[in-house]
């Protein structure tokens, strides 16, 4: 196990929050990429409420609201994931 | 006043995928009874004292929706939906901006999105999840049917549901009737959905012991209780200029319409409430009682219901009580709560257009209280021109549809 963030601990965080993406949005996780825009993906409010809450359960990490309304891009979202769970008691666990 | 004719019905329900099917079914006295599929295994609920229901089997939502949309919708949501394309697809309208914003959506369900709502709790109360699913809301709130509709169909009239337990589907066909009646709207896409099957709901029935551990035989004196149901109908409604005016065939006519309140008691039904009902829609369609010739009855199955009911029938239609004939299609397709009366007058249509009385099946032994002629077990034919469709909800809300045959 890790005892710091790897370069393929950071890749595992990067897929399973694409993996998510694609599962909520019912696509192949391979038309799924950090570059996507939300409208490539159909990704709508609720749609990013959704993939927030089952980051939330696959990370145990929790999204503050003030966070969400800054939510507008795929990267944002990977990004955001990558910052709490290196914050996150479990951290590099998480990850 | 205009007339109220339906010319598009859908039906989805333990014995029937669609209209035909179930038609086919309520001529054969087909029992929708099957083992419960259990929602949660290993719950509580698999020690339950009933181990049968009439649930909707062999149901993919992604036969019915995109991967998405099935997602964002509750069983109940669904099947609203599926019944509505059946009703629409059969009244052979084509949409115009202009039909769409005079018509009309009223639906009726009983508890909503609660099976969504209870899985949610199951996660967060015996899981320990922090929070429930955030499309909880959405797809918990009872007007997610009508909504869904709306979007499927762009129908931009006034749309909205109606929730009156057991009688709401009843509640939402004659408020839809009187709607297109008046004027408000040419057109309206009418009826129920429900789908009770979670675990806590399904508990929540059995702690009131109101469904039957055994059989569920309506009017008959060893009844022992309902059978919970699921599944939904929509109606498509116009005016009957309306109809013809675009060659469509009415297939009957909402005629009266007639709603009471018990003011009595919680569960236990008043005679006087649910006759009072009855009367009103004969009155609305000015109608004698003698012009009634079938009666599709509430007949739940339960030991109090049929035994008012039958007293009611009585009250209402005096000396003439003797000659309907009254079933309970309950006895087949279950208690499907919010759907019921929608269902239910699926099946009254369905009995005028092709003069043939569904039967109350699993009838036994007469019941001194229970003293009509309640068609038992087998179909027949008949040669009328008027039924009613009778609902009672728990708290005492009653609402009685009047049906006329349109050859």
């Amino acid at each position: 196990m890790a005892s710091q963030p790897t370069h393929a601990g950071q890749d595992s965080v990067t897929d399973r929050v694409l993996k998510i993406i694609a599962d909520n949005q019912k696509k192949d996780v391979s038309v799924v990429t950090v570059e996507s825009s939300f409208e490539e993906l159909n990704i709508d409010s609720m749609d990013a409420v959704n993939i927030v809450f089952a980051l939330e359960n696959e990370f145990n990490v929790n999204v503050p609201d003030e966070e969400m309304k800054n939510i507008r891009s795929v990267r944002d979202i990977v990004e955001g994931m990558h910052k709490l769970v290196a914050e996150s008691p479990d951290g590099p666990k998480a990850a | 006043m205009r007339r109220a004719v339906v010319t598009g019905i859908g039906v989805l329900c333990a014995i029937g995928r669609n209209l035909a099917e179930f038609r086919d079914s309520l001529r054969l006295g087909r029992d929708g009874a099957s083992p419960l599929h259990n929602p949660e295994p290993g719950g509580a609920a698999w020690n339950m004292r009933f181990t049968t229901a009439a649930q909707v089997r062999d149901y993919n939502a992604i036969d019915h929706f995109d991967p998405k949309a099935a997602d964002m919708l509750d069983r109940f949501a669904q099947f609203a939906v599926i019944a509505g394309r059946e009703a629409i697809r059969n009244s052979g309208i084509e949409w115009t901006p202009e039909l769409r914003e005079s018509t009309a959506i009223v639906t009726g369900s009983c508890i909503g999105g609660q099976s969504t709502e209870d899985k949610g709790f199951v996660e967060v109360y015996r899981r320990g999840r922090p929070r429930p699913h955030p499309m909880t809301i959405p797809k918990t709130m009872a007007n997610a049917g009508a909504s869904a509709l709306a979007m499927e169909f762009g129908i931009t009239g006034p749309s909205f549901t109606v929730a009156t337990a057991c009688a709401s589907s009843n509640h939402a066909i004659g408020l839809a009737a009187n709607m297109v009646r008046t004027g408000m709207c040419d057109v309206a896409l009418a009826g129920g959905s429900e789908a009770t099957f979670s675990e806590g709901v399904l508990l929540a029935w059995e702690a009131m012991r109101v469904v039957s551990p055994t059989i569920c035989r309506p009017f008959s004196k060893e009844r022992n209780g309902m059978m919970l149901g699921e599944g939904a109908a929509m109606l498509v409604i116009e005016s009957l200029e309306h109809a013809r005016a675009r060659g469509a065939q009415p297939l009957a006519e909402i005629a009266g319409v007639g709603m009471s309140s018990d003011a009595h008691h919680v569960t236990q039904p008043s005679a006087e409430g649910a006759a009072r009902a009855i009367s009103r829609a004969l009155a609305d369609a000015r109608l004698a009682p003698e012009a009634i010739g079938y009666v599709n009855a509430h007949g739940t199955g339960t030991t109090v219901n049929d035994a008012t009911e039958t007293w009611a029938i009585h009250l209402a239609f005096g000396g003439h009580a003797e000659r309907l004939a009254v079933s309970s299609t309950k006895s087949m397709h279950g208690h499907t709560l919010g759907a019921a009366g929608a269902i239910e007058s699926a099946a009254a249509i369905l009995a005028l257009r092709e003069q043939f009385i569904p039967p109350t099946i699993h009838y036994g032994e007469a019941d001194p209280e229970c003293d009509l002629d309640y068609v038992p077990n087998e179909s027949r034919a008949w040669n009328g021109e008027y039924a009613i469709s009778n609902s009672f909800a728990f708290g005492g809300l009653n609402a009685v549809l009047a049906l006329r045959r349109l050859a």
